[in-house]
């Protein structure tokens, strides 16, 4: 014992300079100064903004009614009357491109958090109970992902009347399997993992464990899952108003497109601007969530 | 592998693939009660008023007086005769229509998948040559608009342009009206002129996936151990790509591609409005329009059933490709 405190002092002298202390960045840092660099994604997060100003603050500076005929049937766009032409009835299109953005968005929005938390939650559980729970939700999950989606929401949006609301619900209905076979995968990786462990030794229990210590970590994968499903839910929202089953009082994106489907060669342009704005609406949030990719799971970044 | 191991592996897939069709079944039949109204007041709406005598006989006629678990047992039952019902619009067997609409909806996607997977797969394969070439700048591009354009859309768009700009291609329906119909090469030409739109809009979104996918995996595949091992031998460049590294990189490609089929079927009803192609995703929008649920029902309970079966032979197809899988 005494040799080990008669060992001689270490030579200080003899050291390098002392070293700056490492800065040890925070991940979320390091991920937000990796998206901002990313071109793509800032483009894709300039579009996105535009259109969601234009959907929030549009008919607010600009009050009208997107169902008024307001010039001559199938005016061509860039006319006096209609900057964007009128479509078959005379409706002004440039209006309906104002106020469709609303529903289409929130329709989308909303119906994506639907899906994320339903698939958040049942994809959680299965993960970290495992056994039998994992067994019958991953049932459930093969049940939906077996019945075509498109058609079922046609059938529950057909039985109960088209409103904004089934319409949302029944998107969130149908698209939450993706997300939930993702966090299911997340929780069986980090349930066994040592601070995983070292929580429940100290204690924890299964909800703490599951939303404030598995779930941050899991995160960064279900972020960008969540992005992708905002564009998807948006398509889908505007695949049904195409096929008539959007909310008929609500003017939205896929109902300019499909009221529209018949006049197609005597008005393009009611079908294309609003199918340009579902389309620029969709890839801005696409972009974003590669770049999010890209800056949440750098491993996975070389393509 | 032995020969039992497969079996009993089938035999449980079978019996699984009947528990999800089961399930669907009563999902149908739940939904049906859970919506507002029943179907004879539906009926009555669709005929324009009908006294309340013919609705009570109606009742009657179609079980509705008894109890739901009764319903639901005699409702089982017809189904597992293949008996879905009677269209309320045009009073005709559900099946019979199904029957009468399927060959239009086969000969669409299955030319659209072919198409996408085999020019998915080749351009994934030659852009995986070159990392950064442009191919696969162009790979990337197409899967952003694959991704991003309304299916629908992109369909109109191509109407527009073929209709009116440039008129080489028929725009709507499976056969010009002049048409007699019947066979012969004549039809054939004819049907295939009107395939070439649908087709191609449907297998846009799927090629620019496949295409992404089949780049990625051969990418991965290209950079594994038994490659380098393959080239070190002496392999020629061809023989590696296409006899070791392809086949291995289809795996991924093929199981989505199975996966995939209901969302295929889903593009098919948005593709079919668009270009009036006479199949099942037209005859579910049409029926979504008259409120006939029975041929809604029985649409989307066939769709199912081969989501299921082609789930099924993807799982067979996966083993065939991948020896390495074994019934477990």
């Amino acid at each position: 014992m005494s040799k080990v405190i008669a060992m001689p002092p270490v030579a200080s002298a003899s050291q390098p300079a002392a070293r700056p202390p490492v800065r040890v960045e925070h991940p979320g840092m390091e991920a937000l100064r990796m998206f901002l660099r990313n071109p793509a994604a800032i483009a894709g997060m300039a579009m996105l903004l535009i259109v969601l100003a234009v959907a929030i603050a549009g008919p607010w500076v600009y009050p009208a009614d997107p169902f008024e005929i307001k010039a001559a049937p199938l005016t061509p766009p860039f006319s006096e009357d209609a900057w964007l032409g009128s479509d078959y009835l005379g409706r002004d299109v440039l209006t309906a491109l104002i106020y469709g953005g609303r529903a289409t968005l929130l329709v989308g929005a909303v119906a994506a958090l639907l899906s994320v938390l339903i698939g958040i939650t049942l994809g959680a559980f299965a993960g970290y109970y495992g056994g039998k729970i994992d067994a019958a939700l991953m049932k459930l999950t093969e049940f939906f992902q077996v019945l075509p989606a498109l058609l079922f929401a046609m059938v529950v949006v057909t039985l109960f009347s088209p409103t904004l609301v089934t319409v949302t619900l029944a998107i969130g209905i149908v698209s939450w399997t993706g997300t939930a076979r993702l966090t299911r995968a997340e929780f069986m990786k980090y349930r066994g993992l040592e601070f995983v462990r070292a929580e429940r030794a100290i204690g924890a229990g299964d909800a703490r464990i599951i939303w404030k210590v598995i779930l941050p970590n899991a995160l960064p994968p279900l972020v960008v899952s969540a992005t992708l499903a905002i564009g998807a839910a948006i398509l889908f929202e505007a695949g049904l108003s195409f096929l008539g089953l959007g909310d008929p009082n609500q003017m939205s994106w896929g109902l300019m497109i499909g009221s529209s489907r018949q006049y197609v060669l005597s008005c393009w342009w009611a079908v294309a601007f609003p199918g340009a704005a579902i389309f620029i609406t969709v890839l801005a949030v696409s972009l974003i969530g590669d770049g999010l990719n890209d800056a949440l799971n750098p491993k996975l970044r070389e393509r | 592998m032995g020969m039992l191991p497969l079996l009993r592996h089938a035999a449980s897939r079978l019996l699984q693939a009947l528990g999800l069709v089961l399930a669907v079944v009563v999902l149908n039949f739940v939904l049906v009660h859970a919506a507002p109204g029943d179907p004879v007041e539906t009926i009555a709406g669709a005929s324009g008023g009908m006294s309340p005598e013919l609705m009570a006989q109606l009742r009657t006629q179609y079980g509705l007086d008894k109890s739901l678990p009764v319903q639901l047992a005699v409702y089982l039952g017809k189904v597992a005769q293949g008996d879905l019902g009677y269209s309320y619009f045009f009073n005709l067997p559900v099946t019979q229509m199904i029957g009468e609409r399927l060959p239009a909806t086969l000969l669409l996607v299955l030319s659209s998948v072919l198409l996408a997977f085999f020019a998915g797969t080749a351009l994934g394969v030659l852009s995986s040559r070159k990392p950064n070439g442009w191919l696969s700048q162009f790979i990337t591009v197409l899967s952003l608009v694959g991704f991003a354009a309304p299916v629908f859309w992109l369909g109109i768009m191509l109407v527009i342009l073929l209709a009116s700009v440039f008129p080489i291609l028929p725009v709507a329906g499976m056969r010009s009206i002049d048409s007699t119909g019947a066979g012969g090469f004549a039809d054939m030409l004819d049907v295939a002129q009107h395939l070439v739109l649908p087709t191609l809009t449907l297998s846009l979104v799927y090629l620019a996936q496949y295409s992404r996918l089949a780049r990625s995996s051969m990418l991965d595949v290209l950079g594994s151990d038994f490659i380098r091992t393959a080239r070190a031998k002496g392999l020629a460049d061809r023989v590696v790509l296409y006899k070791h590294a392809l086949r291995n990189a289809l795996l991924p490609v093929v199981t989505v591609l199975g996966l995939q089929f209901g969302n295929v079927l889903a593009g098919a009803i948005l593709v079919e409005t668009v270009f009036n192609w006479p199949g099942l995703g037209r005859l579910a929008f049409e029926s979504v329009l008259r409120r006939d649920y029975p041929t809604i029902l029985g649409v989307l309970l066939f769709s199912s059933i081969v989501v299921v079966v082609m789930n099924q032979l993807t799982d067979l197809c996966y083993r065939f490709i991948d020896p390495r899988i074994k019934a477990s």
